[in-house]
């Protein structure tokens, strides 16, 4: 079987993609499906460790969500595209991690089990994480206080979340 | 203690081991890898966003009230030698990755007794540490957290609420926290376990590296045991689950320390005495060797089978045989026949001065 790309070398990539439930099944060569697709065909270095690290970024294909995420072409604030990150397995800026949040769910999940963050948050750049979490115990705290029918510090604690509510707003 | 001492000593603070479990761990290393917001992170810096990076560090450093960062003395790789920078790696305070770099744009950070370090401009904007001798992870991690927060008191980190600390690499990401242990676990290779306990600390999520970290092989029976995890577990439990571990692996080393004195008495003995036999008279000798017979002398130490020698020196020798320090203590710069000859000779000169 020859590549549907140049017709010229023999297809030795054959990729599965699901859009819509619909299955679209494409046969390519390693240059075009490189080219196509962003994947990492480097026969010379396939186990380095960026590579290994991009091939966590890469196996989002045949996911069924695949086609309701648009995938940002590239980076604002510095330029990476998501082709890039999985080619070298690291991202460029703090603002990736917002930019393809969606993206890094999957791969985080593989990495570490979990991709939600337990544990020390920066006093400065975490002041609203820190507010949310004190709302977040004060909210405990108003509905034991209902619970106890103790309204009036009820109603005390109702105006500190508002509070600080405003604060985040 | 200036940075200068630091590089013209072979002593530093994490060598400092006399009691407790200390003969068995030999230091432990707590390391966070912090990031500038918005700052592209270092693989893609140019020369603008670099010395941005480099200034807004140097600027924390230099304004800092906290009584941790202002004591840190800080210098540039252009201002180092090669041989220099490779010692810093040498003695475990900069990744041995980066040390062939002279780059203006990365920096070190040093206190007075090497306890503490941060590099800048590495694999993440600034990766600081804590490394101190024996098994002590929770004083490196709370060590480390007063740095971080000195630190932070000046620098605007990237931090996001759902993925903690952002760093270059996803497999830092999160608390941004490796932790590590150095073993010295001949008794469980000895017996023929080690295989089998590496591949069980593999499965806990713990990840097994040589004496130099990432890219080393485990040589002379030392080992640095790590976490891989980063991300959804906090940094104490992350620590407690290390020392856990730790714990068990020096309760099986200790046993069968204690099974082979009573059933292998003379094979035990004979391994020791010839392991100091060679290290005391031998003329030329490879690094991998020395690091071999080190393990067995050690061993002898901490039975008390050879009397005599401290665990410090013994430290002290593993670092003072390394490349980069032979040459500085050489004066010159030395080729591999070379530098074992004067490798022969340090241990010699250390070895029998402590007899």
């Amino acid at each position: 079987m020859f590549c549907e790309e140049c017709k010229g070398k023999p297809a030795t990539v054959h990729l599965t993609q699901v859009f819509n439930g619909q299955k679209i099944e494409s046969h390519l060569c390693e240059e075009c499906a490189s080219q196509k697709s962003g994947f990492i065909f480097d026969s010379v270095n396939k186990f380095s460790i960026p590579n290994l690290l991009g091939g966590m970024f890469g196996a989002n294909y045949s996911m069924q969500n695949v086609s309701t995420i648009s995938i940002p072409s590239k980076c604002p604030n510095c330029g990476m595209r998501f082709i890039d990150i999985r080619q070298v397995g690291k991202l460029g800026c703090s603002e990736c991690y917002k930019v393809y949040e969606q993206e890094l769910e999957a791969p985080l999940r593989r990495i570490h089990g979990n991709s939600q963050h337990l544990g020390k948050i920066p006093v400065r750049g975490g002041e609203k994480v820190l507010i949310r979490k004190q709302i977040e115990v004060l909210k405990n705290k108003l509905q034991e206080a209902v619970k106890e029918e103790k309204y009036e510090k009820a109603a005390e604690i109702r105006d500190q979340v508002k509070q600080m509510e405003n604060k985040l707003s | 203690m200036s940075i200068n001492d630091v590089l013209n000593s072979s002593y530093i603070k994490w060598m400092d081991s006399e009691e407790g479990n200390r003969d068995i761990v030999i230091s432990s290393r707590v390391r966070l890898a912090r990031n500038l917001n918005k700052i592209p992170f270092p693989h893609l810096l140019d020369q603008a966003n670099g010395e941005k990076c480099l200034e807004q560090i140097r600027d924390a450093w230099k304004k800092s009230s906290g009584s941790v960062l202002s004591s840190m003395d800080m210098v540039t790789f252009d201002q180092l030698s090669a041989l220099d920078r490779q010692i810093f790696a040498e003695k475990h305070l900069s990744s041995p990755m980066y040390a062939a770099s002279n780059s203006s744009l990365r920096a070190i950070l040093v206190n007075d007794n090497g306890s503490l370090s941060a590099m800048v401009n590495e694999e993440d904007h600034l990766r600081i540490q804590c490394l101190l001798p024996g098994l002590q992870l929770g004083e490196c991690y709370s060590r480390v957290q007063e740095l971080d927060d000195e630190f932070e008191q000046k620098l605007d980190y990237a931090f996001d609420e759902n993925r903690g600390y952002l760093t270059s690499c996803p497999t830092n990401v999160g608390t941004g926290m490796r932790a590590s242990v150095m073993l010295h676990l001949p008794a469980i290779q000895m017996t023929g376990q080690l295989n089998q306990i590496l591949q069980n600390i593999g499965q806990l999520g713990l990840a097994v590296r040589g004496l130099y970290g990432e890219g080393s092989e485990p040589v002379g029976n030392f080992f640095q045991i790590s976490n891989q995890i980063t991300l959804g577990q906090a940094e104490e439990d992350i620590c407690n689950y290390l020392q856990t571990i730790t714990e068990q692996l020096v309760e099986q080393e200790s046993l069968l320390r204690e099974r082979l004195q009573t059933d292998m008495k003379y094979q035990l003995e004979d391994k020791i005495g010839r392991a100091y036999g060679i290290l005391s008279n031998a003329r030329v000798i490879t690094s991998d060797e020395a690091l071999t017979l080190f393990s067995a002398v050690r061993l002898g130490v901490d039975l008390r089978i050879l009397k005599g020698i401290s665990l410090f020196s013994l430290n002290e020798l593993m670092v003072a045989v390394r490349p980069a320090h032979l040459q500085k203590r050489g004066g010159r710069e030395m080729d591999t026949v070379e530098r074992d000859i004067k490798r022969a000779e340090v241990i010699k000169e250390k070895l029998t001065f402590v007899q």
